[in-house]
């Protein structure tokens, strides 16, 4: 059994949900053109994850095998109208930014994933640390990207200019790539890359491996 | 664990999920209403004051609503009326009530909205003598997945865009999403509305030809977004054309509305 630590910290960069797992990649891609958005957006997800947890996790016991993704689901939306409620109150500029995607928070596989593998079976204190840890993990990828993709895609940060754009009389030609969803697909994998090659334990077994060469010994 | 999958059991759960859950979610609702409605209310002046082009993101959005009138226009006969007051006025619930709205024939209803309300509010900004600078009108249609809410502006003449923006949609970011790309917006001031007593503005698919005769009543297609693109030539057509305000708007011209 892990530790609480472990469990709040292993899933930002040993078990990251989107670098190891390549789970909720749909939302990295699609809400990381501005860094503002994507910090809010990782603040509903790690909401939503922790307590669709600790709500799984306190009923766990009780819920019907046959209906338990229903009963997941169900927590999970709830808080999703939730969380998109507040920000439809106290962001509205952002929550038109995110649009469908806080709503698509629901189908986002990490916050499932963890309801099903982690608090189906923990109690709910531990549960709603890895929700935490899961969020915090999603964060952070998301966060590198959102960095990475408004800086050299709009010359700016959190919606300040750091590279002046020659559009408005500066030196900085942005790269427009960097604004499409695609380009999110080459950041994270990048990220995975970097990863991996620090964190050697995270390399997959390759499906087949090249024989080496051996040649036909004649008339043998 | 074994008594967990009965029926009765998983009937229980589901059902006392369901009344916990939306109990939950109704109060966020209808705690949050208020604030939610403030914000609409002011996201809905600021894209009026962003429309015709007068947005100063330094001053109060209240301060800068001064200078727009908001009037009620009957639209069967073009003329102002004082029949209903702005303030409390919904169109768009209007348009579903039957004492407040007509049906539209497939013919007429281009903008796919079925039924068009009898009156609706329209925004005049006033110059120090009280002449009228510009027009701003509500215009809403159907894109491709939903329903384009927005304001068109035109300058004194009646006929020349002073800017487009929408408020309200459902398109697909990034497609059809760009019709909030300020760029696009751009491109709509100056463009003319009306040709021969037609409605002649519209969109192209990729970019106008300036060139072109029609150049000064076409504005830039959407990459990507086809239909929604001509969701907002349609939109555009029928609330500039005679179901919607072509007839206020000669009468305005005219002195008469």
């Amino acid at each position: 059994m892990d530790t609480m630590k472990d469990t709040l910290t292993k899933p930002i960069f040993k078990n990251n949900p989107i670098a190891l797992q390549i789970l909720g990649i749909c939302s990295a891609l699609a809400v990381t053109s501005s860094l503002k958005v994507t910090l809010v957006m990782c603040v509903a997800l790690t909401f939503v994850a922790a307590f669709a947890n600790l709500g799984v996790s306190l009923i766990r016991h009780h819920i019907p095998g046959s209906i338990r993704i229903i009963v997941q689901m169900v927590i999970i939306a709830s808080l999703v109208i939730v969380v998109d409620e507040f920000l439809k109150a106290y962001a509205y500029e952002i929550s038109k930014q995110l649009s469908v995607f806080v709503g698509l928070i629901i189908t986002n596989c990490i916050v499932m994933g963890r309801a099903e593998a982690y608090a189906m079976k923990n109690p709910p204190l531990p549960s709603f640390i890895d929700g935490i840890g899961n969020g915090l993990g999603y964060s952070v990828v998301l966060i590198c990207v959102a960095i990475v993709r408004e800086l050299l895609g709009s010359g700016s940060l959190m919606g300040y200019e750091i590279l002046p754009l020659v559009t408005e009389g500066g030196w900085y030609v942005p790269n427009g790539l960097l604004l499409l969803p695609p380009s999110a697909f080459f950041l994270i994998g990048l990220f995975i890359w970097v990863l991996r090659s620090l964190d050697k334990e995270q390399v997959e077994e390759p499906d087949y491996k090249m024989a080496s060469h051996t040649p036909a010994r004649e008339g043998v | 664990m074994s008594g967990n999958d009965s029926i009765g059991k998983t009937l229980t759960v589901a059902l006392l999920l369901c009344i916990v859950c939306s109990i939950i979610v109704s109060t966020a609702a209808v705690v949050l209403k208020p604030a939610q409605e403030t914000n609409q209310e002011l996201d809905k002046r600021r894209n009026i004051l962003a429309a015709a082009g007068m947005l100063d993101e330094s001053k109060s959005v209240e301060e800068q609503f001064k200078r727009i009138t908001t009037r009620m226009v009957d639209l069967r006969t073009g003329r102002f009326t004082d029949d209903v007051d702005p303030e409390g006025y919904n169109q768009f619930k209007a348009a579903k009530n039957p004492q407040m709205s007509q049906p539209l024939s497939p013919d007429e209803d281009i903008a796919n909205i079925s039924r068009r309300e009898h009156y609706s509010p329209v925004y005049l900004v006033q110059g120090e003598q009280g002449d009228i600078e510009k027009i701003i009108l509500p215009v809403r249609g159907y894109g491709l997945w939903s329903t384009l809410y927005g304001f068109i502006a035109l300058e004194e003449d009646a006929n020349t865009v002073a800017g487009l923006g929408f408020y309200d949609h459902g398109e697909t970011p990034g497609l059809g999403g760009e019709v909030d790309n300020p760029r696009w917006k751009a491109e709509w001031p100056g463009k003319k509305v009306y040709r021969d007593g037609e409605v002649e503005l519209g969109l192209v698919k990729g970019a106008v030809d300036p060139s072109s005769p029609k150049a000064e009543w076409q504005g830039d297609g959407l990459s990507g977004a086809t239909l929604t693109a001509r969701g907002v030539t349609n939109l555009v057509q029928f609330w500039l054309g005679e179901n919607g305000f072509e007839p206020f708007l000669d009468k305005l011209k005219m002195g008469e509305a």
